[in-house]
């Protein structure tokens, strides 16, 4: 039997849905023009709306936090454990120093903690996890079995542990014992969809026209779990920020340093409740609050940009 | 009285914000009691979009955006609640595409019938264990299984039992219609057979109106009485399946009858329609199939061809409907 | 079968490596917990019997054996529960100290766990049946900003105001003061007054977990065939929702119990610290301020095998809501 063709098959239907808005503007680089269209695509989710504005507020007050706050944070200048007043907006500490001012200065090291053990974790967590999933095989099992572990070990217990025992009491230990007990959680959840999408067509067809296995990763795999990785991170600076502020309640932060977590330290130590000093707690607590909820904002707008049916009508 | 009279059915399926791609444009038809219809075409023609709103299932970001879809005279599209769901019992039923994924996991084959059957239970109706298990082994032996399926789990089944207990669900509220959407495609070849030749002896003994999607149209071909073409949300011919092996046709529906090569011939020539599907999301100037027609002429890519008749049916295409005139005006003279 | 097999198999390997990872720890860390802990309990003035030395060497790290036999005196003191003296309470041996408070924690831990399982995974139902409407967005909202409470900081709020301002309830311990713990009702009605501020601490602040879970579980679940066709069928709303669309949706939760217990136990240590509570979590808090590292490595194993006995069990409750797990395969 012979078979004859007569009319090439069709190119696959492209043009219908996936109109893009925007288009395509020429000599702009891709992966600005590609952050560019999440930006917008999170902008026009309600909810990550909002967390992208709030997150801005803060990053803001980080930044110009000498020009907007009205003294040093360190400086113990005034008289101790005043209410709020004119000059103290939210009174002073055992110290005699304005609560008002650490809590501006607070935001620099939160941020900076939540983003760089957030960042940190992820990190470990999407190169465990590719190549845990990559290959499946005694390397898969073996990280599998690892990452499972350190899903169950309890995160602010070890967390506790780690940082009692590393005597050094600086930022950067709590970054480093944030980042080492969050990895588990993103780590599974990328070896998972990278486990299922290699076997999907693309991919296999990537590696049977002799394309390289990292550029295999990087080229077609990673480039369709940008959402679950943007996920992944603002999922862990959440809890990063938790972890520190956490830790440092506990005493296990530098007290030198100002953050939110050390002023609430300060506060229970100095029993601030008890004696009338509420919004000592009350300010550095809110905002603590407040940027964790801003990044869980921008994470519903994040988690309906990888899955349609969250979207929002 | 035609049991479903549908008038100017239009579907809209709005994926983001500010895009609008039309699934189905403007559809009519027709269906008496007891019909048996294969809705044939293309993946992505609209097809399972119009089963799914002749059923009230369509689901957000879908959406009925005009027409009226009358089911033994009461309009079905502005119903809503819980009386589209009274109307579903004696009513319209749809059997999905895949029956594999259709059962619920978690609960046995029995308590899903008691389900269907309690949903629906009108004084007098004996919803008990016993009554249930009598009624849900009836329905089983129909779709020729064993009343032993009840006590097992979906997983337990094969997907062409799975298939078989999702029709007899659909049974159990004793439809008059029944859109069948792809039901053998997940099948292979043997099994969709059987399948299929159960259907048509349910439509058969019963006497629902069935509608068969399938992009297949030799299974539609062998199985259904009445075949409706659709291409880019459109229906473009309307035939009795008798006739549509040969003879004149939407040039559309031709190039579908050429793709099936005779797998006994010596010599087989496989044809493919040059072009791709038209954009959904623009609004149509001229006939939807021009671009890609042998025949098309002039006024193809500036008028929307109406369904006219081309006997003994009808079909949406300018040339045809010329031709067909003339040879009427030449046998009526003659 | 099969499935408890293997969950039992994995239990086994789990809870040692947790063990050996409590080994290592100590001996991994810079400087020497030994002589920071023999240091501690000689300046509280407790004499050091030969046979605690041995016990806290056993513990955190003996410099001069070789890693085996230390590993093997490890476990075997493990087995018999000596675990040294701590010296935040050096009457007192660290397994008895624990052992004190580990009702505590278990009982609070546990009820408040059930409870906000039960009414968390009620309103992600709620929340995700009734997906965009303003029921669902003041669920979401609202699981949101509780869930970002810091665990210390609710308490410290709710201390204030229900206890210091309103004298509702008590401000600290587990029980009043002088009480001694019997099963006597008027101790356990103390104690439940006692329990309801940190138990409410707990149970706001881990609820959002259990929420989004099953929200998005039930999105995703609505979104299958199987409720597709149910709808088709015309069942009722009720039973589609629990019936066919919740009672999936739970599965993923039921897995995922493990690691929203981790934030449950990690909440705890802050709740019991800010109320001065007499679990497990107030001792570790007590431990680190003292430095007090014998305790602390026993806290730590005790904790990490509560949590993984917990989810061991809850693991083999699978089975009963899994049918495709049940039969061999």
């Amino acid at each position: 039997m012979t078979i004859i063709t007569a009319v090439p098959p069709p190119e696959a239907p492209g043009a219908a849905a996936a109109a893009v808005p925007g288009g395509t503007a020429r000599g702009v680089p891709g992966p600005v023009r590609f952050v560019g269209r999440a930006l917008r695509t999170l902008w026009s989710n309600g909810k990550a709306r909002t967390g992208m504005i709030v997150l801005g507020l803060i990053i803001v007050v980080a930044v110009f936090a000498p020009l907007l706050a009205p003294h040093s944070p360190t400086a113990a200048t005034f008289a101790p454990y005043k209410g709020p007043s004119g000059t103290n907006l939210l009174g002073t500490t055992g110290n005699g120093q304005d609560v008002f001012s650490q809590l501006i200065y607070g935001s620099r090291i939160s941020l900076i903690v939540g983003l760089v053990a957030g960042g940190a974790a992820t990190f470990v967590a999407v190169t465990l996890g590719l190549i845990a999933g990559y290959r499946p095989g005694p390397v898969d099992e073996v990280l599998g079995f690892i990452t499972s572990l350190a899903l169950v070990i309890p995160g602010i217990p070890l967390m506790i542990i780690l940082a009692a025992y590393l005597q050094s009491r600086s930022v950067w230990t709590i970054v480093l014992v944030v980042a080492f007990t969050s990895w588990a959680t993103g780590a599974r959840v990328i070896r998972s969809q990278t486990s299922t999408l290699r076997t999907r067509e693309f991919v296999t067809s990537a590696v049977f026209s002799g394309e390289r296995m990292l550029r295999v990763v990087f080229r077609e795999i990673l480039p369709n779990m940008t959402s679950l990785v943007a996920a992944s991170f603002f999922a862990a600076a959440t809890a990063a920020v938790l972890a520190e502020a956490s830790l440092e309640f506990l005493g296990l932060g530098n007290p030198a340093t100002v953050s939110w977590g050390t002023i609430l330290y300060a506060a229970e130590q100095q029993n601030a409740l008890l004696t009338g000093q509420w919004l000592m707690v009350l300010a550095p607590g809110l905002a603590i609050v407040l940027l964790m909820v801003s990044f869980t904002l921008i994470n519903f707008g994040v988690d309906a940009l990888s899955n349609p049916r969250l979207r929002e009508k | 009285m035609a049991l479903l009279e549908a008038r100017g059915v239009n579907v809209a399926y709005e994926p983001n914000r500010g895009q609008r791609i039309w699934s189905v444009r403007d559809v009519d038809l027709t269906l008496e009691q007891g019909e048996f219809v294969g809705l044939v075409g293309e993946s992505g023609c609209g097809k399972t979009t119009l089963g799914y709103a002749l059923t009230r299932m369509l689901r957000p970001p879908a959406r009925l955006t005009g027409g009226s879809i009358r089911f033994d005279g009461t309009d079905i599209a502005s119903l809503s609640g819980e009386q589209l769901r009274r109307q579903r019992r004696n009513g319209f039923a749809l059997v999905l595409q895949s029956g594999m994924n259709a059962l619920n996991p978690v609960r046995s084959i029995g308590k899903q019938f008691g389900d269907v059957l309690k949903a629906h239970a009108r004084p007098g109706d004996d919803v008990s264990a016993p009554g249930i298990r009598r009624r849900g082994a009836e329905l089983l032996e129909s779709v020729r299984l064993d009343g032993d399926v009840l006590s097992q789990f979906p997983h337990e089944l094969s997907g062409g039992m799975r298939q078989r207990v999702s029709i007899a669900l659909a049974l159990a509220l004793q439809p008059r219609l029944i859109v069948f959407d792809e039901p053998t495609t997940a099948l292979d070849v043997i099994v969709q057979q059987a399948v299929m030749k159960m259907i048509k002896d349910l439509q058969a003994e019963r006497g629902f109106t069935a509608i068969l999607i399938s992009h297949d149209l030799g299974v539609v071909l062998e199985a259904t009485d009445r075949v409706m073409v659709m291409y880019a949300g459109r229906i473009v011919e309307d035939q009795p399946a008798r006739v549509m092996a040969s003879g004149r046709h939407h040039p559309y529906t031709e190039a579908l009858l050429n793709c099936y090569g005779d797998p006994r011939a010596d010599v087989v020539e496989i044809g493919g329609i040059p072009g791709s599907p038209p954009d959904l999301s623009q609004p149509n100037r001229g006939c939807s199939f021009a671009p890609r027609c042998p025949i098309a002429e002039d006024i193809c890519q500036t008028a929307d061809p109406p369904l006219s008749p081309l006997a003994p049916g009808l079909a949406a295409c300018h040339v045809r409907a010329r031709a067909g005139q003339v040879e009427m005006e030449a046998s009526s003279v003659g | 079968m099969r499935y408890v097999m293997s969950k039992v198999g994995l239990f086994i390997v789990t809870l040692w490596a947790a063990i050996t990872l409590n080994f290592l720890l100590p001996r991994l860390m810079p400087g020497s917990p030994v002589d920071a802990a023999l240091g501690k309990l000689a300046s509280a003035g407790v004499p050091i019997t030969n046979a605690e030395r041995n016990a806290i060497e056993v513990q955190l790290g003996v410099p001069h054996a070789s890693v085996f036999t230390q590993y093997a005196d490890y476990l075997r003191n493990i087995v018999t529960l000596r675990f040294g003296t701590s010296y935040s309470y050096p009457t007192q041996t660290v397994a008895q100290t624990i052992g004190k408070a580990l009702p505590w924690t278990l009982v609070l831990v546990g009820v408040t766990t059930i409870v906000a399982f039960v009414v968390g995974t009620l309103l992600g139902v709620y929340a995700g049946w009734h997906r965009g409407r303003a029921s669902d967005a003041s669920i979401t909202v609202g699981a949101t900003f509780f869930g970002a409470f810091p665990p210390f900081w609710l308490g410290l709020l709710l201390l204030y105001v229900a206890a210091f301002k309103y004298g509702w309830f008590p401000i600290k311990g587990g029980y009043s003061p002088g009480a001694s713990p019997s099963w006597s009702p008027s101790f356990l009605s103390d104690a439940l007054q006692h329990s309801v501020l940190p138990a409410l601490t707990l149970g706001i602040t881990t609820l959002s977990g259990w929420v989004f879970g099953m929200r998005n579980n039930m999105i995703n679940t609505l979104g299958e065939d199987y409720v597709t066709f149910a709808e088709a069928n015309g069942l009722r709303s009720r039973t589609i929702a629990l019936l066919y669309a919740a009672r999936n949706a739970l599965l993923p939760n039921v897995t995922a119990f493990g690691l929203i217990l981790g934030a449950v136990v990690g909440g705890s240590v802050l709740v019991e610290g800010v109320f001065s509570y007499p679990g497990v979590g107030g001792l570790l808090f007590t431990a680190v301020t003292n430095h007090d590292f014998p305790l602390m490595q026993a806290l730590f194993l005790v904790i990490t095998l509560s949590m993984l006995v917990a989810i061991f069990i809850v693991e083999l409750f699978y089975v009963r809501l899994d049918p495709r797990v049940r039969s061999a395969s």
